[in-house]
């Protein structure tokens, strides 16, 4: 049975970089935990025989060769940003606590 | 209270020099490249761009492990390690977790003490981020050229345990990766990274005391590592004295070295749980190797001599000391050929360790190849007659006689010294440095 | 008088080489009637401004493309390079990707010309396009009811005759479901079959892109222009079995878990006429079972998240997007979910526990495959709800893929296919799964089945105005 609580739901927000709302917490947090406690039927099912299928294709080993081919130019790669700078990407500072340059 | 041990387990990170990207072809040569000149929708993580890996540095990671005594697992896959930095595209890296290609192995320092290796796996680097103030605005500069670079990671066990031991530890594995030729090993260009993980055992009234392990960033030469490792031991001893904060889950702390004022400081934590929630790439198919592919795998790892192994060689096949084997295995160009030159110095009655000390102690011209070489160390044994006093005469002589050679030199052009050379290996087959020649000009 | 644009494509293929239609008039009849009906119906996100014009550029080259000016819809989670491509979600408005999708390029290459990009509901995530961050798609039987998901405008666009064919993608029954719910043809292929280079990941190991067209006949031959291995994605793969497989004594499995209470009578009668119909002409009806289907929801629905959760990391706002905080509902909903059953403590019990599930679902499969050779059952519980019906609740709209999701679990290909209509005359419609790489058998039954009847053939009154 789930014991979704709200700490777990602000916990995931943080996680997941989605901020709710209050009233999406309070939303959220019932629908959740609904579907929770349906998914839940799944611990009646015996899975020790089986192993979990985690790629859909059966295939292994699939590789490329080391082959260089054309990039993207600058001003491709740079299209679709919001903000840049002299060819970078330019986001507002990250900050860690110190005074490195 | 005293420090009863120092416990140092290393983490280090190697660039592969592969042509093209890990997991797309863009290329992998990114230093010192225009910003975002080397990006496609895969490495810049676009909507809709799927990976596929790069042969090459598989089978140079396999390589690698399988050099160092490792065991190649049968089964291994790609997992995704999840967290949000701007420097990660996708909002995840593309790493291995609970099946890597590589478990164990070890490297052996000079003292005979075996620091094992728990992990070798292979992953795809981040972007890179520029701390910048752009128009009084504090800004991260973000550059993906570097962004899916293949990247091998190299875990050991805690087994080091003074910042001398990490110190040569590191140069080894620098020796190994450039000996296979799979990474330039360059801690300065940053194609090599380490971050030591620290702690102390303390005794205190006949108890032990653990303290809380810090992991180190920021450190690009080997230098700063034994620096870095020797101020955090101090500082985390003084900590216990003062707060007896002991090892505890959680209580890892990250911190960077700052070479300007020569201590560590605290970091932010990427995120108070580390919770990355790993789970296999479902956009990447498992790996599995036949037996037979392991064995090859196995062989080709078997022809690679490591430098310790070499080094150890050279002293019982050639008789070499350990210090002139050190030094002609510093790099595997110069091994090969010493020991071409020891090959065709054999016929000639020319011991190995006469050619070291001429190597070592630069005594020949430069730039000679191992039969030219081994030429010139005949002759110069073959006419012990001529000294370095006759030699000397020789040069006067030559010189006067051709004053196109002494003006040309004086014009700038060295090289019209060379006919003097010729002249006296002529007489005597003995090549003369040219800048020998030089130097008599300049006196006169 | 028939429009070109209500024409199939294999119609269309014979008089276009035949001269006696030009593709620049299927071009502007095409555009004429998304003119006429999609201000109502919704199928539409964006329109190719330079549809005309690529036209003209591709004709100047010569006409030996099979798919020469065919008007194909493309649903707006797939590239297409320098065509805005919106996932029909806020985030990405205005993102412009450099790169078209590789099924698209290979039926561009073909000849196709992208007539514009289909709503759907945002990111694919749902069943009835209501999820849509520009609009719904309305059906074009019944305006006040949903068209399906999350494929809608696609399956409306070729139900509204506003494309030739469209492509949808299929995750937990996207291009069966609203396939079924407009009357028209959608196939899910094979897992892997279609490359996902350039496809908005959803859920990695569940996602294919895949046709929807107006016939069985029409399906084949885009698909195999879409089909075949593509370097840029590890995953895909494509086997031909098509000379190998039987012509006759077919055996067409009815799973009794696809006909039980949960679904709505009328639907269960008209697909069972199908199967007696196909019976009637030469083909065995065995009855089977899939045990685990009743799991499948909870399986699809633990799985699908998680991979969602980690596909999103990259909508940060950074290289391209907004940011993350304008993500519709439903999107937000499953990302938390799906990082709450990847997160430390809850990995086993959740994500490792459906994968062994999923294994299970996928076993039960290939153990009916054993018996027979194709199962036919109901692609939905219902024909298409009311708009609104089922969006108070999202577990209600979720346990609507009961039908279509094991088949994305177990990855094996399915033919939807109109069967009939029920008494509010709304389209029904079936779908044939059969093993991994079938895809030519389940043509061989459509199109069996579509010279048999004329479900197909019907077509929307879309407000007295389209003239048929």
């Amino acid at each position: 049975m789930s014991n979704f609580t709200l700490s777990d739901l602000l916990r995931l927000s943080k996680l997941s970089q989605i901020k709710l709302s209050e009233k999406e917490l309070d939303k959220f947090s019932t629908q959740i935990s609904e579907i929770l406690n349906f998914i839940s039927q799944l611990s009646n099912i015996n899975t020790q025989e089986v192993s979990p299928q985690t790629h859909s294709t059966g295939r292994k080993n699939v590789f490329r060769e080391d082959e260089v081919k054309p990039s993207l130019t600058q001003e491709e790669a740079l299209k679709n940003a919001p903000a840049t700078y002299k060819g970078f990407f330019k986001v507002r500072a990250i900050f860690t606590e110190e005074t490195q340059k | 209270m005293e420090i009863e041990k120092i416990i140092i387990g290393l983490e280090v990170h190697v660039e592969l020099k592969t042509a093209s990207k890990m997991f797309c072809s863009c290329s992998a040569d990114h230093f010192g490249k225009i910003p975002n000149t080397q990006t496609c929708p895969v490495c810049l993580g676009l909507p809709g761009a799927l990976p596929v890996p790069n042969k090459k540095a598989v089978e140079w990671t396999i390589l690698l492990g399988a050099a160092l005594g490792g065991e190649i697992q049968k089964y291994s896959c790609f997992e995704r390690k999840n967290y949000f930095y701007p420097d990660l595209p996708k909002g995840y890296q593309i790493s291995q977790y609970r099946h890597p290609f590589i478990l164990g192995g070890a490297i052996v320092l000079n003292s005979g003490k075996k620091i094992r290796i728990k992990r070798i796996h292979l992953e795809e680097d981040t972007g890179k981020l520029l701390h910048e103030t752009v128009e009084q605005e504090k800004v991260s500069l973000i550059d993906f050229n570097r962004s899916g670079v293949p990247l091998v990671e190299i875990v050991s066990e805690p087994d080091i345990n003074s910042s001398e031991e990490a110190k040569e530890y590191l140069e080894k594995i620098q020796k190994v990766v450039r000996y296979l030729d799979i990474s330039s090993g360059d801690m300065e260009k940053g194609s090599m990274r380490c971050e030591p993980n620290v702690n102390l055992a303390i005794s205190n009234s006949g108890r032990i005391f653990y303290t809380p392990i810090v992991e180190l960033k920021n450190i690009n030469s080997f230098r700063f590592v034994k620096k870095a490792i020797d101020f955090e031991v101090n500082r985390l001893f003084e900590e216990f004295q003062k707060n007896r904060i002991e090892k505890a889950k959680g209580n890892k702390q990250t911190r960077g070295w700052d070479d300007t004022r020569q201590i560590t400081f605290p970091q932010r934590e990427k995120e108070e749980e580390n919770d990355y929630r790993y789970f296999p790439d479902p956009d990447i198919p498992p790996i599995e190797w036949t037996d037979e592919e392991i064995s090859n795998f196995k062989k080709q790892a078997s022809i690679f001599e490591l430098p310790w192994d070499k080094k150890a060689r050279f002293q019982s096949q050639y008789l070499l000391s350990a210090s002139q084997a050190e030094i002609l295995t510093e790099e595997k160009t110069l091994a090969d050929f010493f020991e071409q030159c020891s090959k065709l110095g054999k016929e000639k009655k020319i011991s190995p360790v006469e050619i070291a000390n001429i190597i070592i102690n630069k005594r020949s011209p430069a730039g000679l190849s191992p039969a030219q070489l081994i030429d010139w160390i005949s002759h110069q044994k073959n006419s012990p007659s001529i000294s370095e006093a006759q030699i000397d005469q020789l040069i006067i002589k030559y010189l006067s006689e051709h004053k196109e050679a002494v003006a040309g030199y004086k014009a700038g052009k060295v090289q019209a010294l060379g006919v003097i050379v010729g002249l006296i290996k002529k007489e005597t087959g003995i090549v003369v440095p040219i800048e020998k020649i030089a130097k008599f000009v300049d006196k006169i | 008088m028939i429009n070109p644009n209500q024409l199939t494509l294999v119609e269309l293929q014979q008089k276009i080489k035949s001269k006696e239609i030009s593709p620049h008039e299927l071009i502007q009849k095409t555009q004429d009637q998304i003119a006429k009906v999609d201000t109502e119906i919704f199928a539409y996100v964006s329109i190719n401004e330079r549809a005309k014009d690529q036209l003209t550029s591709l004709v100047s080259k010569g006409n030996d493309l099979p798919l020469l000016g065919i008007p194909m819809a493309v649903k707006d989670v797939l590239s297409t390079k320098g065509l805005k491509t919106t996932a029909s979600s806020k985030i990405l408005e205005n993102y412009i990707p450099p790169y078209d999708a590789t099924v698209v390029k290979k039926l561009k290459d073909a000849g196709a010309i992208v007539i514009g990009k289909t709503n759907c509901d945002s990111f694919a995530f749902g069943a009835s396009t209501e999820n849509s961050g520009f609009g719904i798609t309305k059906n074009p039987w019944d305006q006040s009811r949903v068209a399906g998901g999350s494929s809608g405008g696609s399956a409306a666009a070729v139900a509204a005759d506003e494309c030739t064919f469209a492509l949808g993608t299929d995750t937990g029954g996207s291009i069966r479901q609203p396939s079924s719910f407009c009357g028209v043809t959608g196939l899910k292929p094979t897992y892997g079959a279609c490359s996902r280079f350039g496809l908005l990941a959803m859920a990695s190991s569940f996602d294919c892109p895949g046709p929807i067209a107006k016939t069985v006949e029409d399906c084949r031959v885009i698909f195999n222009l879409m089909k075949g291995r593509d370097n840029q994605d590890a995953t895909s793969y494509y086997k031909d079995y098509g000379a190998e497989r039987k012509k006759e004594k077919i055996k067409i499995g009815l799973a009794k878990e696809f006909f039980s209470e949960g679904i709505n009578e009328e639907v269960k009668k008209t697909v069972k006429k199908a199967a007696s119909l196909l019976e009637e002409n030469g083909f065995l009806i065995e009855e089977i079972s899939l045990p685990h289907t009743q799991y499948a929801i909870a399986t699809y629905y633990i799985l699908v998240p998680s991979e969602i959760s980690s596909n999103m990391a990259r909508y940060d706002g950074i290289r391209f997007g907004k940011s993350r905080e304008v993500l519709e509902d439903e999107v937000k909903r499953r990302i938390v979910l799906g990082t709450y059953s990847l997160s430390a403590g809850y990995y086993d019990e959740y994500y490792d526990k459906a994968a062994r599930v999923r294994s299970l679902i996928t076993k039960d499969y290939l153990e009916a495959f054993s018996k027979v050779d194709v199962i036919l059952g109901p692609v939905s519980p219902t024909t298409a709800f009311k708009i609104g019906e089922k969006t108070k609740n999202p577990l209600e709209m979720y346990l609507a893929d009961v039908l279509t999701s094991s088949a994305n679990l177990a990855g094996i290909p399915g033919l939807a296919l109109p069967c009939g209509f029920d008494e509010k005359g709304l389209p029904v419609g079936m779908q044939i799964l059969g093993p991994h790489f079938s895809e030519d058998l389940l043509f061989f039954i459509g199109e069996t089945y579509q010279n048999l009847t004329d479900w197909h053939k019907k077509k929307p009154n879309l407000g007295g105005k389209n003239g048929n």
